[in-house]
């Protein structure tokens, strides 16, 4: 049953072949015999996964079934779920249990989907190797020894491994790229406004999105018609209805125009990286594609911009953790800010606090103007780079990340270095623009990731030509050995 | 030396809507703590703030009514500091695109001249929840209902040079938001609460001096009392050769004294920048003149027409337009009996003495507006006269009885009868042939006596014109 995408999953059930009980408890027993070695799932939701199972089994009987009912999901643990512990993968949260739903898990629902559990991730999604999780690191099912990449590395690691069908991820600076660059999967990031933040612990407010993290631009695209369009209760949540993401999927790329960036070609990108980027380009040519490479100045700046505004925001977002509502309390405060001080402390892990520190640096009197409206500066130049390109071109197409994944503690010594890792990614979201990740690629047994990154809201585009490359080529189906 | 004082007020204004500024939960004061605090208010992770739109409503409409330009897009910004009664960590507010800009505000001063205060600026925010200290045996406890609630902070120029000055503003800014109807305005109930900055300078100087902020003030004649004391603490500091340190202070009512709470040189960075979780507010030509159709009648306004149309002096029409419902209750009265003048004196002295005796609001009436119409309407009618009317007045306070029936029961309609008014009369003459003799004799000053002995037989009811007639009439012989 496993091993399959949900595409297919979707017409077994419908056919009959098995129940969604029956692939459930499947999908249950592989978690409970591989989740010891790849620490994936944070919480697994049993009872809860049996009876929405048996529901979308009687949801189907009577006929009023949708392409995702009874399809096993995993939440990544930054999404609110009503009654179940939510813990973005922090001390700070580990025994808090939400009073409500995301909105994306509660659109999910509605679609019959089945919830395996909550994933690992970095702790506040900070983090770009799932090393930062107070629940401990994730393992990169192609290489235990390796790190499946962050901040959605467990929900990565959980789709490679075949631990959940698909599974919901969110992305600030690559959170959802680069994981699924590093475990050989679909990872896919929409424009910002496109999906409700509703119920999504925040990291950085104007850049967060939710998205799908899949075994296929397919799969990719029934999840964005199950969470995608608008929500009252969210306001940077874009007000025009979404598109039938599966209606263009199969549109010819003839005449597409593919877009490089000169600037992700330069020093640093590893050799394995480059050569599978330019293979997969040449897939791109045979089906009709023109390619050109397009200039993105100041895309070198993204990193510096991204690690002023993202901490910033979370700086105030993380505020709210103060031991005084809900969430880790230090024991025994002598005073308020005993309380305030001990319990933010011993929550918080370290790249939290540091993130803070930036953030709250970044903000202060005197400094505002030099690092948070400089960064702003930067931030819109960094649009502008794109519109430009996107008047020469329909999609951009690069690397994801400029070698395949790491060790473990590799890079734990630098931050800087460690923050290096999404130096591809980043600009899509200071641009707030829709961007993929498809597997494209392999060196020495790891998966090799490519990006590509589409106009704003365009997202159908994305899928479409994501969709295309794969019904080309097989990367996509290529699976670690459990 | 002679000092000047220099105030300028930061007025807090809860506005009136059903739901708070960024949530659904209800905003009813005195409700349980924390049954008003839904998720977002509890700043419970992954929730978003929601802009509630009637709050963008009242602002303008306060901005129009002090002729200030309207923020045609205004920025939410997110104001960061710990205090267990701010849940999110931070308080949004509006820093450099505030929904009301600069406008102005006519005050009258005791001297009945008028005086132009400059408003720099009206901004929306959230309030915060209160901390509570007793009860909880050393800890504290918090109440969050009251968090998230919509103010508007209206800040004025420094262009209040006495505390006089700055209760007429604060009055008139108090009947303004009453008569938009954006807010109860109820200070002891924290609806309405006033900072002020006071500074001194030596008259003539052109510098400030160094202001303190004095916190909280919950009533007009607090205001007064705690600027005044912290005028006459700042110049005996100066004048002992002391400096004012730049602080805020908090005003105690009951010693009648400010204090210290914090210095602002170790005041909060409160690292301000804009609300990613909300979209600027952009409003165009058509929503402000919406607005604008919607604005009552204001003060200033209503006062000269009643000058006009009912004939009343400025005094008169000053004080009856000095609230909406005062306005509202005067009116009312004259619909009822139809005479402006007598209405007014009516509203202005009998019942503003007995509101002002009971320390009450004219919304809290002990007399309805149709029974003080009534009431006048029997003097207009001569059922009975401007005197007896004071004793149905005061019948009128502990009876539920209508004007007529207390009148009737009381028998105290006057007695126009020509026949009983002749019998009155002789029965005065008869007994006072002393003071007969002296009328007759030319002393009509006695005159007086006689209405007096008659008025005192008939308990007052005899009607005047008629009595003095008949008098006349008589002792002319």
């Amino acid at each position: 049953m496993s091993r399959r995408t949900v595409a297919e999953l979707s017409r077994s059930l419908a056919r009959g072949e098995f129940s969604s009980t029956e692939l459930t408890r499947d999908y249950l027993s592989r978690i409970k015999q591989f989740n010891g070695v790849y620490n994936a799932y944070i919480t697994i939701t049993e009872e809860l996964a049996l009876a929405q199972a048996a529901a979308a089994d009687q949801r189907r009987a009577r006929g009023e079934h949708g392409p995702l009912t009874g399809i096993p999901i995993a939440h990544k643990d930054i999404f609110c779920m009503q009654d179940v512990r939510t813990t973005c993968a922090s001390k700070m949260l580990s025994n808090f249990i939400s009073p409500y739903n995301a909105t994306v898990v509660e659109r999910l629902n509605a679609a019959g989907t089945v919830t395996l559990g909550k994933t690992n991730m970095d702790e506040f999604a900070m983090g770009s190797s799932n090393e930062t999780s107070f629940f401990g690191a994730v393992r990169n099912p192609w290489d235990p020894e390796r790190v499946p990449g962050g901040s959605s590395g467990g929900s990565a690691a959980a789709v490679a491994a075949d631990l959940c069908a698909i599974a919901t991820g969110t992305d600030t600076g690559g959170s959802i790229r680069q994981p699924a660059a590093f475990c050989g999967i679909t990872g896919f990031k929409p424009s910002y406004g496109r999906i409700s933040r509703w119920g999504m612990i925040a990291f950085a407010s104007s850049l967060d999105q939710a998205g799908p993290i899949s075994k296929s631009a397919e799969d990719a695209a029934l999840m964005m018609n199950a969470i995608a369009g608008p929500d009252s209760k969210d306001s940077t949540c874009v007000e025009v209805a979404a598109p039938d993401y599966m209606a263009t999927l199969n549109d010819t790329l003839q005449g597409l125009r593919i877009g490089v960036p000169r600037q992700h070609l330069a020093e640093g990108l590893g050799a394995e990286v480059e050569s599978a980027l330019q293979a997969a380009l040449k897939v791109f040519e045979s089906l009709g594609a023109t390619i050109k490479e397009v200039d993105l100045p100041n895309s070198h700046l993204s990193v510096s911009a991204y690690y002023v505004i993202a901490p910033a925001e979370a700086s105030a977002n993380l505020s709210r953790f103060d031991g005084v509502r809900y969430g880790y309390r230090c024991a025994d405060p002598v005073n308020l800010e005993d309380m305030y001080k001990r319990s933010r402390s011993e929550g918080f892990g370290s790249e939290v606090k540091r993130r803070i520190m930036i953030g709250t640096y970044a903000l202060s009197a005197g400094f505002y103007d030099a690092y948070y409206i400089k960064a702003q500066q930067i931030r819109r130049l960094i649009k502008q780079d794109f519109d430009n390109a996107f008047k020469e071109v329909d999609v951009i197409i690069g690397p994801t990340t400029p070698h395949t994944a790491f060790k473990l503690g590799e890079k734990n010594s630098d931050p800087v270095t460690m923050y290096l890792e999404d130096i591809y990614t980043i600009a899509v979201n200071l641009a707030g623009l829709p961007g993929m990740s498809i597997p494209a690629g392999s060196h020495k047994g790891l998966p090799i990731g490519i990006q590509l990154v589409g106009k704003d809201f365009d997202e159908a585009r994305l899928l479409n030509v994501a969709h295309q490359y794969q019904q080309n080529t097989d990367w996509h189906l290529q699976r670690p050995e459990v | 030396m002679v000092w000047e004082t220099v105030i300028g007020l930061e007025v807090h204004v809860q506005l009136d809507t059903k739901s708070k500024l960024f949530s659904g939960s209800s905003t009813t004061f005195g409700a349980e703590p924390n049954t008003q605090a839904g998720i977002y208010d509890l700043a419970m992770p992954g929730t978003l703030p929601v802009f509630n739109e009637a709050v963008l409503r009242m602002a303008v409409k306060f901005g129009l009514a002090i002729d200030a330009e309207i923020g045609r897009r205004s920025v939410f910004d997110r104001k960061n500091y710990f205090y267990p009664d701010l849940p999110k960590g931070y308080q949004v507010t509006q820093l450099a695109f505030p929904t009301v800009g600069k406008g102005s505000l006519q005050i009258t001063l005791e001297d009945g001249s008028e005086k132009v205060i400059g408003i720099t600026r009206a901004h929306i925010e959230e309030d915060a929840g209160k901390s509570l200290h007793e009860d909880f045996q050393g800890l504290t406890g918090i109440d969050l209902n009251r968090a998230g609630t919509a103010l508007l902070e209206i800040v004025s120029e420094p262009e209040l040079r006495n505390a006089k000055e700055a209760v007429a503003y604060l009055k008139k800014l108090h009947a303004i938001i009453l008569y938009l109807g954006i807010s109860d305005g109820n200070m002891a109930q924290g609806s309405m609460r006033c900072d002020a900055n006071v500074s001194v300078r030596q008259l003539g100087a052109t510098e400030f001096g160094t202001r303190t902020e004095i916190k909280n003030i919950n009533s007009f004649r607090f205001v007064e009392k705690a600027i005044n004391h912290e005028v006459r603490r700042q110049i005996d500091i100066i004048e002992d050769g002391g400096r004012i340190i730049q602080e805020t202070r908090l005003y105690d009512a009951d010693k009648d004294e400010t204090r210290s709470m914090r210095s602002k040189e170790v005041a909060n960075d409160y690292r301000y920048f804009p609300e990613p979780d909300l979209l600027p507010v952009v409003i165009d030509e058509a929503y402000i003149e919406a607005v604008r159709a919607e604005l009552p009648e204001l003060p200033n306004a209503k006062r000269a027409r009643f000058v006009s149309q009912y004939g009343l002096s400025e005094y008169d029409a000053g004080v009856l337009s000095s609230s909406r419902e005062m306005a509202n209750f005067y009116e009312e009265v004259v619909n009822i009996c139809g005479d402006t003048k007598l209405s007014a004196n009516w509203v202005t002295v009998d019942l503003q003495g007995l509101l002002n005796k009971s320390d009450l609001e004219i919304s809290q009436s002990p007399v309805s507006a149709s029974r003080l119409g009534a009431l006048i309407g029997r003097i207009k009618d001569q059922t009975i006269s401007g005197k007896i009317a004071k004793a149905v007045f005061e019948a009128m306070l502990g009876s539920e009885q209508s004007v007529d029936e207390i009148i009737e029961s009381q028998g105290l309609q006057q007695v126009t009868d020509s026949g009983a008014i002749e019998k009155l009369v002789d029965e005065v003459i008869a007994a006072n042939p002393e003071q007969v003799a002296q009328f007759r004799a030319g002393k009509e000053k006695v005159f007086a006596f006689f209405i007096g002995q008659a008025m005192k037989v008939s308990k007052g009811k005899a009607n005047p014109d008629q009595l003095n007639a008949l008098l006349l009439q008589k002792l002319k012989g």
